[in-house]
């Protein structure tokens, strides 16, 4: 359905596993986050896709309770966002990896594995199934700061899957990856979700878009829209969903604008 | 906040872990670390070329280096870990900021003992340092310096934006300490001011504890409430210290 130019599907809140509603950010007098009302159903692959600097870092960093609400609610598996109960049941990933450099890729995977409250042979266990599942193996006893851009980066994810988390916040998880390790990603995020873990996958490319279950597209602090890929394309008529998302975009400038 | 105040042993245990890992794969941090202090007791016994100042001076500065050294180390570890996002993780995940706080202590107070062994053994031994102290209580002591150090390096790091800020608080929050403390004038001799500063910073009642370890034979009760004193200040910035780690950012 549109509204005012927005495109909405409402998901079913049972299937929810984020609800947010009228979220807003502030930050030294700049609204980052504008009244963000929306939800992410469980066992998706929810993408978040929007030009950098439009807020998507923030919002996920809202998820993961690192950053402070100015207003709104958001709940996480019906708890408050940043919950202690959450900690271990929401897994993140920065664009930066967030992981110790001058450790072992093994000596990484043990600390963050431990603080989620891995211990023994689970964490062994673990630890050995996220370096398979992110094409890591033989570089368990090398330092990470001699690993290159592309390892470095799925070692920031290694440590977000290690617990199993039901929520899994990915901050541009592609990013300078080759394609052949991007469509391995890919498929493994469909995997997980297919097994009940609910992704929520910020990209600022367009062509990640097509690879996701549901699309929040995000411009200015504002979602653009919020609905399938197939609903985007058919509802604006473009051929892709970069073509749609510069429609959306500049139909959205208008209105600004016409206001 | 719940959970906040529990203290879990297993996560402090593997914090301290991680710590030394880093520090293992590190051999040249581990050298500096441990050589410093020496180099620069053998250097002072060349400077002083007299025993006697040597007897007075060595067990002060044997509590000096440490805490300096473990200031400046913990100011930049803590934060680089900012610097690197490795600490919001870390607050986005279940782990207590006691939990990292005592690890971080755990980890480097085994360094301090190292560190402090064989400054000692140097002084004692090769450098011919003697003081009717004996040197149990004086490692003790200086091993309890480099802790409260760490401490304020901790705390201390908070208020850094960039490494390069870190660095530039020994200077800031160390140096003033150490012409206050009694190392380049006596205590008694300074003025009312300058003595009452003195006696709201930590480390003057290092070198006291130091000075007063090496004067005598026995442990006496005025060590004991320098060592409360220390002791008190070492909690007052750990405490100070989570209360800057913060979970979430505005």
């Amino acid at each position: 359905m549109w509204v005012n130019g927005h495109v909405s599907t409402q998901a079913p809140a049972s299937a929810a596993v984020v609800v947010a509603r009228g979220l807003v950010v502030r930050r030294s007098g700049h609204t980052v986050l504008d009244d963000l009302t929306f939800a992410v159903a469980r066992g998706q692959v929810t993408g978040l896709l929007g030009p950098s600097g439009c807020g998507k870092t923030t919002l996920m960093r809202t998820l993961v309770g690192v950053q402070q609400i100015t207003a709104g609610r958001v709940t996480v598996l019906g708890l408050p966002a940043g919950h202690p109960r959450l900690r271990d049941r929401v897994g993140y990933s920065t664009q930066e990896p967030a992981v110790y450099p001058d450790l072992t890729l093994n000596e990484n995977l043990r600390y963050f594995g431990t603080v989620l409250g891995l211990r023994r042979d689970r964490l062994q266990a673990a630890c050995a199934a996220t370096i398979a599942d992110l094409d890591l193996k033989g570089l368990e006893d090398r330092l990470v700061s001699t690993f290159s851009g592309g390892q470095l980066a799925r070692v920031g994810l290694a440590v977000a899957l290690l617990g199993s988390p039901d929520l899994l916040v990915l901050d541009e998880p592609t990013v300078g990856l080759d394609p052949v390790l991007r469509r391995d990603l890919w498929q493994m995020f469909h995997r997980l979700a297919a097994a009940g873990t609910t992704l929520l996958v910020s990209s600022h490319v367009m062509d990640e878009a097509a690879r996701c279950d549901y699309l929040l597209f995000m411009r200015d602090g504002r979602f653009l829209a919020e609905a399938t890929p197939a609903q985007i394309r058919q509802q604006t008529g473009a051929a892709d969903l970069e073509a749609a998302f510069l429609q959306l975009a500049t139909g959205a400038r208008e209105e600004a604008a016409n206001r | 906040m719940s959970g906040e105040a529990a203290i879990s042993w297993a996560l402090t245990r593997a914090t301290a872990r991680r710590v030394l890992a880093q520090l293992r794969h590190d051999p040249r941090t581990i050298v500096m670390m441990l050589a410093v202090p020496s180099v620069l007791m053998i250097l002072l016994r060349y400077v002083l070329d007299n025993p006697v100042a040597l007897d007075r001076f060595a067990p002060v500065y044997i509590g000096v280096f440490p805490f300096v050294i473990m200031f400046i180390v913990a100011a930049i570890t803590t934060q680089r870990e900012r610097a690197r996002g490795t600490l919001e993780r870390l607050m986005a995940m279940p782990l207590g900021k006691l939990d990292l706080l005592a690890g971080y202590a755990i980890a480097f107070g085994l360094v301090a003992c190292v560190q402090v062994t064989v400054v000692l053994i140097i002084s004692l031994t090769w450098l011919g340092v003697s003081t009717p102290g004996s040197a149990v209580p004086m490692a003790v002591v200086a091993v309890l310096d480099a802790i409260l150090g760490m401490s304020l390096g901790l705390f201390a790091s908070a208020f850094a934006r960039s490494e390069f800020q870190a660095v530039q608080f020994m200077p800031a929050f160390v140096l003033p300490q150490a012409l206050l403390c009694g190392l380049v004038v006596a205590r008694s001799a300074m003025t009312p001011v300058l003595r009452w500063l003195s006696d709201v910073l930590p480390l003057s009642y290092a070198v006291d504890a130091m000075q007063r370890i090496a004067a005598s034979a026995s442990w006496t009760s005025a060590i004991s409430a320098d060592v409360a004193v220390i002791l008190a200040f070492t909690a007052a910035a750990l405490v100070g210290g989570a209360l800057t780690l913060r979970r979430s950012t505005r």
